[in-house]
């Protein structure tokens, strides 16, 4: 540890000073976006249309890092949201087949709750160490899934041995009036302009109920652990469970329950990939998502807002594949343009070395992008783990975990 | 006495896991509407001859994945990339071997040697993000399965043979195949030649373990690294190291197919190793002789669940979750059973010692 | 020193009687007998291990006591959790202060008590409210991570209030801070009392208690041993008291201190993330035959020192030499191999592997060389051997060489630890606490043990905080005090209370 805190590190954004600094940033990341758009002249980076596509993509995501954050919050580390959300596939699936999409949901939240339950027995109960539960949690729920398919779906309608498909899906609005002004101008591919215009038409336009469902749970989520008893109790198990024991905290319910509805979060994500993000229910569709939940979780340094970014970046970079290779190799300006920006940034706080290496990070994307006129598809579907790995080595010492996060509770610890 | 005790008491936990996670899979199968008495019918079976070559061969894969993850676990680090390790090290070996760039055996040599490497600077990656950064080993191998996953997806797809619809590496020649041993008609199979690399694999890392001194800094320092410590460890050092070998190992699980049966890398690439290899790592508590029986055990269980798709209605996948609840039974199992035995032993040789002698009072300190 | 005059207008805050509490080998309380009237600041002083620790559990509700009464403010009271204590108007604040680092410091208060007045504004208002009246300047948002540590003591003092505590109990508050710190809290203190709080102040910093204390009970092994008003005592008094005016008879043998050097500790200065100094200057040496004793209460950089010298810290200044090598720059096993031997403080934390069999946990420091081990291999049949040599010559009391090492007592468990590290032939032994948790016959049997390896030409280094020990196996004898060391003593001509005083950094002016 250094002598010296470099700076107060991500902050609870309690002061208006911060707000307005986010804003900033983020206004000024949209700049950068739209000079690379008309630059390019590859228009689909941020289309409506695209757009759409990464909040839905994003969404999935969300909810698994925000069960991750539930559970972790309480000092309970969920690597089984993986096979918490395929269990909340099946279920959703199940569920919606015979009594529609909002009992399809509750059907996923239900199913995905069941893995937490899992996990929590192992882990809190019996002290499990909670790494080995979460694999032990991801083979079942991957096994369970594929089983409980191949029994119920097989004779179904729409369904096979590994799928259901010709599901019902949720209600989805489209807000009269603003959407057509938005879309409008969003294709008017004006500087600035257009990309806000673009942002407005892709959530008030085909916007589905879930993707509102989602987001209110993160708003519920963010007021619930900081603004209520319920959560200050629940943080408190995962920053010091001795001290909350010592002043009457039941550390072991509250572990119970933020496992619970981690798994049940999970599950929800898992729902809404195969009602919204799909068109039904494929074995193995979650593909690595509950793990990219994670990492969104971990760059989102377990704050709400921040999680809220990291999921969207993720969310983008998952939609990609569905872009044209124009707007993909397009992207490469852009990241360039950001490690530039990083570089320039670590450089006035002092740190030498990492602007150095962000520099070079920046120079190599801004080669590629010159000298190649293709990006491999598969390449933009690793980009959410690489990020991962570079936030986490760079970032080490920002980052900030609920301090007893992964430990073994045992009651009686305290005193 | 003691010794039976001993292993009594070793068996017990595993035993438990085995039963409850019958238990579940049976109601499981119950609650699908279909027959336990069936699924009971054909595991329980005598394998075929055909199907006992394939047990031993996906028992030795299994193995050198399990063995893989144990050596991380023995020193706390949980090597969740096993299956990115092998994934890339299988394809870059496979790809050097078809380059044929020596004849015959040593070709194979070679191509073992460069799977070791590959798999061990792979897991040497994360193994030096938590040294020199701090990073989680679980999370980072956990990304870099994914992209040794993707880049080898890429590689494949760009430089490999075409194959009709899809890709491959290049067949190895002739002399680089090996036969393998019959033991029934030809039509059963061969047991792969480098089946007996998970035999050499697990006799070495025994030796490696209990016999040296660098395994004995090894498993000190997975018990209590405050101890290894001030014993002298460096302990910064044993974490990459520790990494790198089991990466080495991880990059050997799948060479005894490619050698005996594949012939190249492509679509008959056997996936999904690297997560069984942790479950049965856990299950065999980190030990050779415990992996051993474990890796039979869900090879067993793997290729015995194929006939139930052909002669019942149950789901193959059944025998997935029958394993995943082996794996969290016993780890719940052992942690039970581990507490328990710690008091019980303290117990009885604080009897064994007070009646030997006359009641002391410890002086407070 | 006379028996308490109690008021007779005010009930007693607290009357404890009789109070005793065993554990399985150990009684850490019996004959308990303090009271505590009610406006007052009653300090509880003794030693380590003198038992006021589970007394202080009791009193909070963590344990219940076997024997005896307590009384709370006329109502005898059974607690059976610290909600209970809580209840009664009592708060206590830990040694090892229980906040949560990312928690502001509303949170940290409120956790627990949010029925009292909210998690918002109205508990904010509280707070800031109790902290002006006694002076606290805490701003609830601020991070507890960011207070220094009289500032996170103030927290945890608010704590108890913001819960209406009326007694309060402080566990060394004293022990982490610096004297403005000190200072400050002793202004807090007073005001406290002046708002009719009784404070129970446990602590074995004599000065600090002669200033702060209206009434002064001593503890010693377990039980009250004498009462004190700090107008009629002197220090030397209170520390005849806590230690006890049996002098042990000092080694009378011949003195076999030679000439040759084995440690030399140079300019040796060490300090921690903050900056703080936990080592400053530290100038030390011992020579072949000589044990050197360090007296000093825990926490004044023993540990410090001890790792410094093991090689698992490493100094920012200054030159470490053994035999003759400078090994400053050495890691830990180079160290062991030039032939130091340790045995630490905390045997379970760094001296054993508690579920490996004894065999083993014979090789732990040795894995390197014979008998443990033969070039790059172990040496099973070696070790096992030497293990069970080591438990005959040492006396181990267990089953057998395959039994856990959790299984033993602290004694035995010591008594092997002692028993592999002098059978590497060091030529310094380090001995941090060596006889800590150990019963009476084990720490005979060590004593012999590090006497013999003293004739026999061992440099030993002895860290400890009992008394008896230092004088009786020391050939010299220093204390370290805030990372420092001041002074130096001949065991054959001090006495407890010169080092119970140099040891508390009081500087009386009696001489010796």
């Amino acid at each position: 540890m250094s002598t010296l805190l470099a700076e107060p590190a991500a902050a609870p954004a309690r002061s208006a000073r911060s707000r307005y600094t986010w804003l900033w940033i983020a206004l000024l990341a949209v700049a950068a976006v739209s000079a690379v758009r008309v630059i390019t002249g590859a228009h689909q980076i941020d289309s409506p249309g695209s757009l759409r596509a990464a909040l839905i993509a994003t969404c999935p995501i969300l909810m698994a890092a925000m069960g991750g954050l539930w559970a972790e919050r309480a000092g309970v580390v969920n690597i089984g949201l993986e096979g918490q959300m395929i269990l909340g596939t099946w279920g959703a699936a199940y569920f919606t087949y015979f009594y529609g999409p909002w009992v399809g949901i509750i059907g996923a939240a239900l199913l995905g709750a069941i893995g937490g339950a899992l996990h929590a027995l192992a882990t809190v109960t019996f002290g499990v160490d909670h790494i080995v539960s979460g694999v032990a949690i991801n083979i079942i729920g991957l096994g369970a899934s594929k089983f409980l398919a191949e029994a119920y779906f097989a004779d179904l309608d729409g369904g096979g041995v590994k799928q259901l498909t010709g599901l019902d899906r949720p209600p989805s609005f489209t807000v009269p009036g603003i959407s057509d002004a938005a879309t409008g101008l969003s294709e008017k591919n004006w500087f600035f302009v257009s990309d806000i215009a673009s942002m407005v038409a892709a959530v008030t336009t085909g916007l589905s109920a879930f993707t509102v469902l989602v987001f209110a749970l993160v708003g519920v989520t963010a007021w619930a652990l900081w603004r209520t008893t319920f959560g200050l109790r629940l943080r408190s198990c995962g920053e010091n469970p001795q001290a909350a024991e010592s002043l009457g905290v039941n550390v072991i319910r509250y572990k119970w329950i933020a496992v619970l509805i981690s798994g049940g979060f999970a599950g929800i994500g898992g729902g809404f990939l195969a009602l919204v993000a799909s068109s039904g229910f494929v074995t193995g569709q979650t593909g690595g998502r509950g793990y990219i939940g994670l990492a969104a979780m971990i760059f989102g340094n377990w704050r709400p807002g921040g999680i809220l970014t990291g999921s969207l970046m993720f969310g983008y970079t998952d939609s990609l594949p569905l872009r044209s290779s124009e707007t993909i190799h397009a992207l490469l300006l852009l990241v360039a343009i950001g490690l530039v920006a990083l570089s320039a940034w670590r450089f006035y706080k002092g740190q030498r070395t990492q602007a150095i290496v962000f520099a070079v990070l920046g120079a190599l994307f801004l080669l590629w992008f010159l000298t190649t006129d293709e990006v491999p598809r598969e390449f933009t579907g690793m980009t959410p783990y690489i990020a991962t790995l570079l936030v986490l080595a760079f970032a080490a010492q920002r980052l900030r975990m609920p301090k007893a996060d992964g430990q073994i509770y045992r009651k009686g610890s305290a005193g | 006495m003691n010794i039976v005790k001993r292993v009594l008491g070793a068996l017990i936990a595993p035993l438990v896991a085995v039963v409850a996670a019958m238990a579940i899979t049976s109601v499981l199968i119950l609650f699908a509407g279909s027959s336990p008495a069936d699924f009971w019918s054909i595991i329980l079976d005598l394998p075929a001859d055909r199907v006992y070559v394939n047990i031993i061969n996906q028992s030795s894969m299994i193995f050198l994945s399990a063995l893989a993850a144990a050596i991380g676990f023995r020193m706390n680090l949980f090597n969740i990339g096993v299956e990115g390790q092998y994934v890339m090290a299988s394809y870059v070996a496979a790809v050097v071997a078809g380059l044929a760039l020596l004849p015959g055996y040593a070709n194979v040599i070679l191509s073992l040697v460069v799977a070791m490497a590959v798999g061990s600077i792979w897991a040497g990656i994360a193994g030096l993000l938590k040294v020199t950064r701090g990073v989680s080993e679980v999370i980072s191998t956990i990304m870099l399965n994914a992209i040794a996953i993707t880049l080898t997806g890429y590689f494949l797809n760009t430089y490999g043979d075409k194959a009709g619809n899809s890709r491959r590496t290049t067949v190895l020649e002739e002399g680089s195949q090996l036969d393998g041993f019959t033991p029934f008609l030809d039509r059963d199979g061969a047991i792969w030649t480098l089946a007996i690399l998970a035999v050499l694999a697990g006799l070495g890392f025994s030796f490696l373990l209990n016999r040296t001194s660098f395994g004995f800094d090894l498993r000190a320092t997975g018990m209590s690294e405050t101890a290894a410590v001030a014993s002298g460890v460096k302990v910064n050092r044993m974490v990459v190291i520790s990494m790198m070998l089991s990466g080495a190992i991880a990059g050997l699980i799948w060479m005894p197919a490619l050698f005996g049966a594949a012939h190249s890398y492509g679509t008959t690439f056997q996936a999904g190793l690297g997560f069984t290899g942790i479950a049965v790592a856990l299950l065999g508590r980190n030990r050779p002789l415990g992996i051993f029986f474990g890796a039979i055990l869900f090879a067993y269980l793997n290729e015995q669940s194929n006939r139930l798709t052909i002669e019942t209605d149950i789901s193959q996948n059944v025998v997935q979750i029958t394993q995943g609840v082996i794996v969290l039974a016993v780890v719940v199992a052992y942690e039970v059973v581990g507490r328990r035995r710690a008091a019980a032993e303290q117990h009885a040789v604080k009897r064994q010692l007070d009646a030997a002698k006359p009641t002391k009072e410890e002086a407070v300190s | 020193m006379s028996g308490t005059a109690a008021s007779p207008a005010t009930a007693d805050a607290v009357q404890i009687r009789g109070i005793g509490k065993r554990f399985p080998g150990v009684i850490a309380n019996h004959d308990v007998d303090i009271t505590i009237r009610s406006g007052t600041v009653h300090a509880l002083i003794g030693e380590n291990g003198a038992g006021k620790s589970t007394l202080m559990k009791i009193l909070y509700g963590v344990q219940k006591p076997d024997d005896g009464t307590l009384t709370i403010n006329g109502e005898e009271v059974s607690f059976s959790s610290p909600t209970d204590a809580i209840s009664h108007g009592i708060g206590m604040v830990f040694q090892h202060f229980m906040l949560a680092d990312y928690f502001t410091v509303l949170e940290n208060v409120v956790l627990g008590a949010e029925k009292l007045h909210g998690i918002g504004d109205q508990a904010r208002e509280r707070i800031i409210e109790i902290s002006r009246a006694y002076g606290f300047d805490l701003d609830p948002d601020e991070m507890v991570e960011d207070l220094g540590v009289g500032e996170r003591q103030r927290v945890e003092i608010l704590k108890v209030l913001y819960r209406g505590a009326k007694i309060i109990i402080l566990d060394e508050p004293t022990a982490v801070l610096v004297p403005q710190e000190v200072d400050a809290l002793f202004e807090n203190l007073r005001g406290l009392k002046a708002e009719g709080h009784t404070i129970l102040f446990i602590s074995h910093k004599l000065d600090e208690v002669l200033a702060i204390a209206d009434d002064i009970t001593v503890m010693r092994r377990g039980t009250t041993v004498g009462e004190a008003k700090p107008e009629g005592t002197t220090k030397r008094q209170l520390a005849e008291l806590m230690v006890g005016s049996e002098l042990p008879s000092p080694e009378t043998a011949e003195s076999t201190v030679t000439d040759e050097v084995l440690l030399e500790v140079r300019d040796v200065s060490l300090d921690d993330s903050f900056g703080r100094a936990l080592l400053s200057d530290i100038d030390l040496t011992i020579h072949r035959g000589e044990v050197l004793g360090i007296a000093g209460v825990e926490g004044n950089g023993q540990s410090e020192l001890v790792e410094s010298i093991m090689g698992m810290r490493k100094p920012g200044a200054g030159v470490i030499s053994v035999g003759g090598k400078d090994i400053t720059r050495w890691d830990t096993r180079d160290r062991r191999l030039a032939g130091i031997g340790y045995i630490p403080e905390d045997r379970h934390r760094h001296g054993l592997l508690l579920d490996a069999p004894l065999w083993e946990n014979r090789i732990l420091g040795f894995q390197t060389r014979p008998p443990a081990a033969k070039g790059l291999l172990i040496d099973r049949g070696g070790a096992r051997e030497d293990t069970e040599r080591i438990l005959e010559e040492y006396d181990v009391r267990t089953p057998g060489i395959d039994t856990a090492a959790r299984a033993l007592s602290g004694g035995n468990q010591q008594k092997l630890i002692v028993g592999r590290e002098m059978s590497g032939d060091p030529i310094l032994l380090i001995a941090s606490h060596p006889t800590r948790g150990v019963d009476v016959g084990a720490q005979a049997a060590i004593w012999e043990h590090i006497k013999k390896a003293r004739r026999a030409g061992l440099a030993v280094l002895l860290i400890s905080a009992d008394l008896d020990e230092l004088i009786g196996l020391s050939d010299t004898i220093r204390v370290i005090l805030r990372g420092k060391l001041v002074g130096e003593f001949d065991p054959q001509t001090v006495t407890p209370q010169d080092l119970g005083q140099a040891m508390t950094g009081g500087h009386d002016e009696e001489s010796a």
